[in-house]
């Protein structure tokens, strides 16, 4: 999905930096907000952005005959809601762009809108729309991861297809061609890169519950030590689930030894 | 123990997508699609001149493959880090509570 560098005409390359530079200072807003109001959050939000920088370093073979990186953007979106995603997304393109050659400073905000902002927007809406239908989280993982590196592709043919139409079909000639490069390749891709998220999130939910259920991606299990609000104990202080669990060893009421 | 047997197939499943293309076609180039693209660009569109150059670009194809790695090892290594910290902590939780006051 990297568009290589002068690949955009001078205009496009303007209009989607254009495009996409708001997202990208909301993103960092967001997680500036997100790491002071929630320290606890640091951790989670190195993950997301660790998956997205490992998997995008990867080229992996499809059954099309060519290689291809998946975009690990659908983990981020899903934890921490998409515009996190906008700044860790676009590090990753600078990183690329800059050290490896691959996309590049020109190409950079049609490149951080296919992968930053597109992705992870579909994929969430994917990931929401699967639980709304009863699909559970791993099933919505699986759908948000899968949507996010599919949509990231389809933008970027689509972007290329309209600064570059086809001499003779315009447009839509050119958006066939490219699609045919990119989504086809790609689908193998996502369908793998889903199946990463959902064991990802299967280490994540036995892990990771505290900060999950913080986030509403789990809901809080009634039964468990870590049900009771965090609010009251956001750094996770061992002394807190240990009183919740002499609690209920005792069968107390909740609150009956405090 | 059913937990442990659904991570193995999951694991088994990401490998066998990625591994039956390389070994029903082992003849093909597996060139990206990136670079695909942009053969596709100087194809049909034969005037058009990139305007600008990469800042910089790995001299050969192995420091490039070298960058590429460490980009993954980054990303690998924090992850790692990460996933290892939360079942560290979790572990730390499980241990029981010193003997309760009487």
């Amino acid at each position: 999905m990297h568009i290589a560098e002068g690949f955009l005409p001078p205009v496009h390359a303007v209009g989607w930096t254009i495009a996409a530079a708001p997202f990208v200072v909301h993103g960092a807003r967001c997680v500036v907000k997100e790491v002071r109001e929630h320290p606890e959050s640091t951790l989670l939000l190195g993950a997301a952005g660790a998956f997205t920088f490992v998997l995008s370093a990867i080229k992996l073979p499809s059954v099309t005959g060519s290689s291809s990186h998946p975009t690990g953007t659908g983990l981020g979106a899903v934890l921490f809601r998409p515009p996190v995603m906008a700044l860790l997304g676009t590090v990753v393109l600078l990183f690329q762009a800059l050290l490896l050659a691959h996309g590049g400073l020109t190409t950079l905000g049609a490149n951080a809108f296919s992968m930053a902002v597109v992705g992870p927007w579909a994929g969430y809406a994917a990931y929401r729309l699967t639980r709304r239908l009863g699909g559970g989280l791993l099933g919505g993982v699986f759908a948000g991861m899968a949507v996010a590196d599919l949509a990231t592709y389809v933008t970027t043919a689509l972007q290329l297809a309209w600064a570059h139409p086809d001499a003779s079909s315009g447009f839509a000639g050119a958006a066939a061609k490219f699609l045919g490069v990119f989504a086809v390749t790609q689908i193998p891709l996502a369908v793998g890169e889903g199946l990463l998220g959902v064991l990802l999130f299967r280490v994540l939910t036995v892990n990771a519950r505290p900060e999950l259920e913080r986030l509403g991606v789990l809901r809080p299990a009634p039964d468990a030590p870590h049900a009771l609000s965090r609010d009251q104990a956001p750094a996770l202080s061992r002394d807190h689930v240990h009183e919740d669990q002499r609690a209920q060893a005792s069968d107390a009421p909740h609150g009956g030894e405090r | 123990m059913r937990r442990h047997l659904v991570t193995a197939l999951l694991v088994l499943a990401v490998i066998a997508l990625f591994a039956t293309p390389l070994l029903l076609d082992g003849g093909s180039e597996y060139a990206g699609t990136d670079s695909q693209a942009t053969a596709l660009i100087e194809e049909s569109d034969p005037g058009y001149e990139p305007w600008f150059e990469s800042v910089f670009s790995p001299g050969s194809s192995e420091v490039e493959s070298g960058l590429f790695a460490l980009q993954a090892a980054l990303g690998g290594g924090v992850l790692g880090y990460v996933l290892g910290r939360l079942k560290g902590r979790r572990t730390a939780e499980r241990v029981p509570a010193p003997p309760a006051e009487p």
